[in-house]
């Protein structure tokens, strides 16, 4: 009788296991049957040996727990199956149909060797399992996809938690990892407009340093004066945020000492982490600071052992002014020179707000002597355009400057539009300051050539098609406008209904984009993930 | 290292002289705490960790030997004596310890008691790369009469004008009465760079400053600048605007001087081209309506921030003196009643009152709106109003004390009746002796 009950629980669970190794999933009834299986054969050898009945229960609990973790991460993955991107399979589940088909396979051997086989093969797998789980696991950053282990099984990509602000288990994780790190956290200020209220919302009058002690000693002045000059707006920009970035660290390069016992390229880099954290709680990072900081992780990362530290700190302040020269000062040369063919005398150019890279190719076209005139759009709260006015007027470029809501009265003058852009993203979507898109979707509707202008240290691997899912909020506070002494929207926080939304980014289709220039040459936007993929092979 | 601290407490208290003959200025006692406590607790608060202090022998012998005068800061503090002569003036002193000096430094004077953010000051020094960042303050207006002062006159005190730009942050203009003889003129390059400027003269400087530590190599190379307020600020804001500091040309020798000096003054970090880089690039101007870029090129900068709300003063003058002593115990959680002090329970002690440690009150007293000393002693039905007393003070049995100012170890005579009366260091009253300063 107890034979045939095994011999029952064998060809049922061998069932199952087949059906897992096909990738189906559990239905209720086969569970169950599962369990009863597990609980007689529990009975059966508690006569045998008491080490193989808990063996059997703890192999069949691993099973078990195997089989439900596919399903919570399948409702996950459908939940943000938007943003999904291929990624890691849950560890466990890789694992669960390994050890099933071998028993499968082998039906002629008696079942007892082969139960004893399959507990043998799975306490390896566990202890391999264990050893894995050991290891701190860091989600993987954002857009960077990893082998999937089963293609069957659908996955999840973890998220940044800087899109995830209204989860208050990602927001706990974030204030112990910056308790650790021992940075201050920022606290989100005002009342967040709902489709947004998945992302930070700071204020400026509230900045980092007021819970930092003075003489700040655990983030170098470098440092805290970067985040301070970030959070106030005083270094603003792509290029300049990089640069400004570089700049400090190679300042923090400069003042590092190797404790004893650590290896610079192991210690440099944790050094580096809780500095980022704060910059990132200042003033979140931009595309462009996060491909440098990869780039000088990367070159820490690389120094051999056996180097001295004073040749190791050269050898990195080196590479620092290296990637300032090659990727943005002569990147924009390189750009400027592409561009210059692209203006002829004559032309009516319009700009969107201050762009450091369109203000250059301006001035230098205006160099070499092309006869154009400039139509400077502009728009609230930041008013970035006066400024990219006063650089061109100061120059000799006759300027013309209206606000973004005459955009299409003044297009039917225009000839070209020149647009910055804060980083090209994979899919060949362009983010830039808010307003850029609806002046490329005018310019579209009037078939004006819309050209954008980005050095390719700024393309980024994210995919976007929307400006909700990962943008940027700047202070509210920033729309009130004093007007013949009268603050309308001073008391906006007592009005339940009303919310100040100020957002920083926006992206453009490829659609609106007829060319790309960068100092590979200029491109269409579809190739964006050419050039990406140019660049990881050469790295 | 991001500052240092350094705290000037070689003042003389030429203001007070009442109460600084005998007790140095940095050793007053207010709320039972001496006045250099203040300054040292704000920088401990804010997390200074050392902090330099410049003072007198006698101040320095104070501080270690007299128990109920020793601040009690955990910061270390490294102590530096000067000369008690008088002729060193906060710039004199800076150029003294010049060695010890290796990065930007935050002055503070020893008479400052407030309750500021500090980082409101340091995060103008450090954002806009400042030379000079300092903080000023609402003056209040002291409305207490002050002991030992016939009626109600008042000295003039010359005015400081102050100009800052619209934002109200950077320092365009500052001068003092006594300098301007036929009135105040304005530079006309000030003006071309700022158009508007609102000049205030109710400010009262609180003496804290934060400096560039190129400033102090300066002072080592100009040694005819012997004060930080009256001639290195005023040099510094003017300065911000001179035209020889933004040109190039190199005239004769005695230019040629001061433009090595200037240079040393514009001397900032190294890397210079990467933060002109970025400046460059960056999309931020801190004025519109001219071509100018940001900070109008300019490299010597200075900010000021001024407080409006909060606590700051400086114990110079008796009535300041006087009102630090009410405000006071709103800067420290002590309970004002100290634990050590025997009080009887017959006798009336307000809540804003506030007994030192090791007194003895006896019965039949009222204590109101008061300060009484460490290890003072008030006998019984003695009525102290309004008024401090310091350290080691007797006071007989049915005295009247009304807003006064008893110094230390004064003995007050039975049935005295004081009113608005500065009685000395050590003095002896005689009992039964009625005196109202009011009167005159």
């Amino acid at each position: 009788m107890a034979d045939s009950g095994v011999t029952d629980g064998f060809e049922k669970t061998g069932g199952i296991e087949r059906a897992k190794s096909e990738g189906k999933e559990l239905t209720k009834e086969e569970k169950q049957r599962l369990r009863k299986e597990k609980k007689q054969q529990k009975k059966n050898k508690e006569k045998k040996d008491d080490r193989a009945s808990q063996e059997s229960g703890r192999e069949k609990q691993g099973v078990s727990s195997a089989a439900s973790a596919p399903q919570p991460s399948a409702q996950s993955a459908a939940q943000k199956a938007p943003s999904a991107v291929p990624a890691p399979v849950p560890v466990p589940a890789s694992e669960a149909p390994a050890p099933a088909p071998a028993p499968a396979d082998k039906p002629a051997k008696s079942k007892a060797e082969l139960k004893a086989e399959r507990r043998a093969r799975q306490e390896a797998e566990r202890a391999s399992k264990q050893g894995k789980k050991g290891d701190p696991g860091q989600p993987g950053a954002a857009g960077k996809p990893k082998a999937p282990a089963s293609e069957l099984q659908p996955v999840v990509k973890r998220l940044p938690e800087h899109i995830q602000v209204d989860n208050p288990d990602v927001l706990k994780k974030l204030a112990k990892k910056l308790e650790r790190q021992q940075i201050p956290l920022r606290l989100d200020y005002g009342y967040k407009v709902s489709l947004f209220s998945h992302l930070h919302q700071y204020s400026r009058k509230a900045p980092l340093t007021q819970q930092l002690s003075i003489p700040s000693t655990v983030i170098h002045p470098a440092i805290v004066r970067l985040g301070l000059q970030y959070s106030q707006g005083i270094v603003a920009g792509s290029n300049a945020r990089s640069v400004a970035l570089l700049h400090a660290f190679r300042q923090v390069i400069r003042d590092y000492t190797t404790p004893p016992n650590e290896e610079l390229s192991r210690d440099l880099v944790n050094r580096l982490k809780p500095y980022i954290s704060f910059l990132n709680q200042c003033r979140p990072l931009s595309a462009s600071m996060g491909n440098a900081i990869k780039y000088i992780k990367k070159e820490i990362s690389n120094i051999p052992s056996q180097c001295k530290e004073e040749e190791a700190k050269s050898k990195l302040l080196h590479c620092i002014e290296w990637y300032i020269k090659e990727k943005i000062i002569l990147a924009a040369k390189a750009i400027a020179e592409s561009s210059i063919e692209k203006i002829s005398d004559g032309d009516v150019i319009l700009i969107y707000g201050c762009s450091s890279l369109v203000n250059h190719i301006l001035c230098e076209a205006f160099e070499k002597s092309r006869k154009f005139r400039v139509i400077v759009v502009d728009s609230r709260p930041r008013l970035e355009g006066r400024e990219a006015l006063r650089r061109l007027v100061q120059r000799g470029i006759s300027c013309t400057y209206v606000l973004i809501s005459a955009v299409s009265y003044i297009l039917p003058e225009v000839s070209k539009v020149f647009l910055g852009a804060h980083a090209l993203l994979a899919n060949g979507y362009v983010m830039s300051r808010v307003g850029t898109s609806q002046i490329a979707l005018v310019a579209k509707a009037f078939n004006v050539p819309v050209l954008v202008c980005c050095e390719t240290y700024k393309f980024c691997e994210r995919v976007q098609t929307d400006s909700f899912v990962s943008n940027e909020l700047d202070d509210p506070d920033d729309l009130i406008v004093t007007r013949k002494g009268r603050t309308q929207l001073e008391n906006w926080q007592q009005e339940p209904s009303l919310g100040l939304l100020n957002l920083v980014y926006d992206v453009t289709p490829p659609d609106f984009v007829d060319l790309v220039i960068t100092e590979l040459g200029m491109i269409p936007c579809t190739s964006v993930p050419v050039v990406l993929r140019v660049k990881n092979v050469d790295q | 290292m991001e500052l240092q601290a350094v705290l000037m407490a070689a003042g003389g208290g030429s203001r007070m002289t009442d109460l600084t003959y005998s007790t140095p200025k940095p050793m007053l006692p207010v709320g039972n705490k001496p006045l250099m406590w203040y300054p040292l607790n704000l920088l401990e608060r804010v997390g200074f960790e050392e902090v330099i202090v410049i003072t007198t022998k006698e101040v320095q012998k104070m501080m270690s030997t007299d128990p109920k005068m020793k601040p009690d800061v955990k910061m270390k503090m490294e102590v530096v004596c000067v000369p008690e002569d008088g002729d060193m003036g906060t710039a004199d002193a800076l150029r003294h310890i010049q060695q010890k000096i290796k990065t930007d430094i935050l002055v503070v004077s020893c008479d400052l008691i407030t309750d500021v953010a500090l980082h409101e000051v340091v995060d103008l020094f450090r954002a806009h790369n400042a030379t000079l960042a300092m903080l000023m303050s609402k003056a209040y207006e002291f409305t207490e009469t002050v002991p030992g002062q016939k009626g109600k006159k008042r000295t003039a005190e010359q005015r400081d004008f102050v100009g800052v730009d619209q934002s109200g942050k950077r320092l365009l203009f500052m001068a003092n009465e006594a300098d301007l003889e036929d009135g105040l003129s304005v530079r006309k390059s000030i003006i071309r760079k700022h158009p508007r400027m609102h000049i205030k003269t109710g400010l009262v400087d609180a003496h804290l400053y934060c400096l560039k530590k190129a400033v102090v190599d300066f002072l080592t190379e100009n040694k005819s600048i012997s004060s930080i307020r009256g001639e290195l600020v005023p040099y510094l804001v003017r300065k911000q605007f001179s035209n020889a500091v933004n040109s190039q040309k190199v005239k004769d020798d005695s230019e040629d001087q001061t433009q090595k000096n200037n240079e040393k003054l514009l001397i900032s970090s190294r890397d210079e081209s990467l933060l002109q880089l970025a400046q460059e690039r960056s999309c931020w101007n801190d004025h519109r309506g001219d071509m100018c870029e940001a900070y109008h090129g300019g490299k010597l900068r200075c900010y000021v921030h001024i407080m409006d709300q909060g606590l700051c003063y400086r114990v110079n003058t008796l009535a300041a003196y006087i009102e630090a002593n009410r405000q006071a115990p709103k800067l420290f959680d002590e309970p004002p009643v100290h634990s050590s002090a025997a009080i009887s329970e017959r006798c009336q002690v307000g809540s804003d009152s506030i007994i030192g440690a090791q007194c003895q009150i006896a019965d039949k007293t009222s204590i109101k709106r008061s300060t009484i000393g460490v290890s003072s002693t008030v006998k019984e039905r003695v009525k102290v109003t309004n008024s401090i007393v310091m350290h080691g003070v007797t006071i007989e049995e049915g005295c009247n004390i009304q807003g006064s100012v008893i110094c230390s170890n004064a003995i007050i005579g039975r049935g005295a009746d004081l009113k608005y009366c500065l009685v000395g260091n050590g003095q002896r009253i005689e009992p039964e002796v009625s005196r109202d300063q009011r009167m005159g």
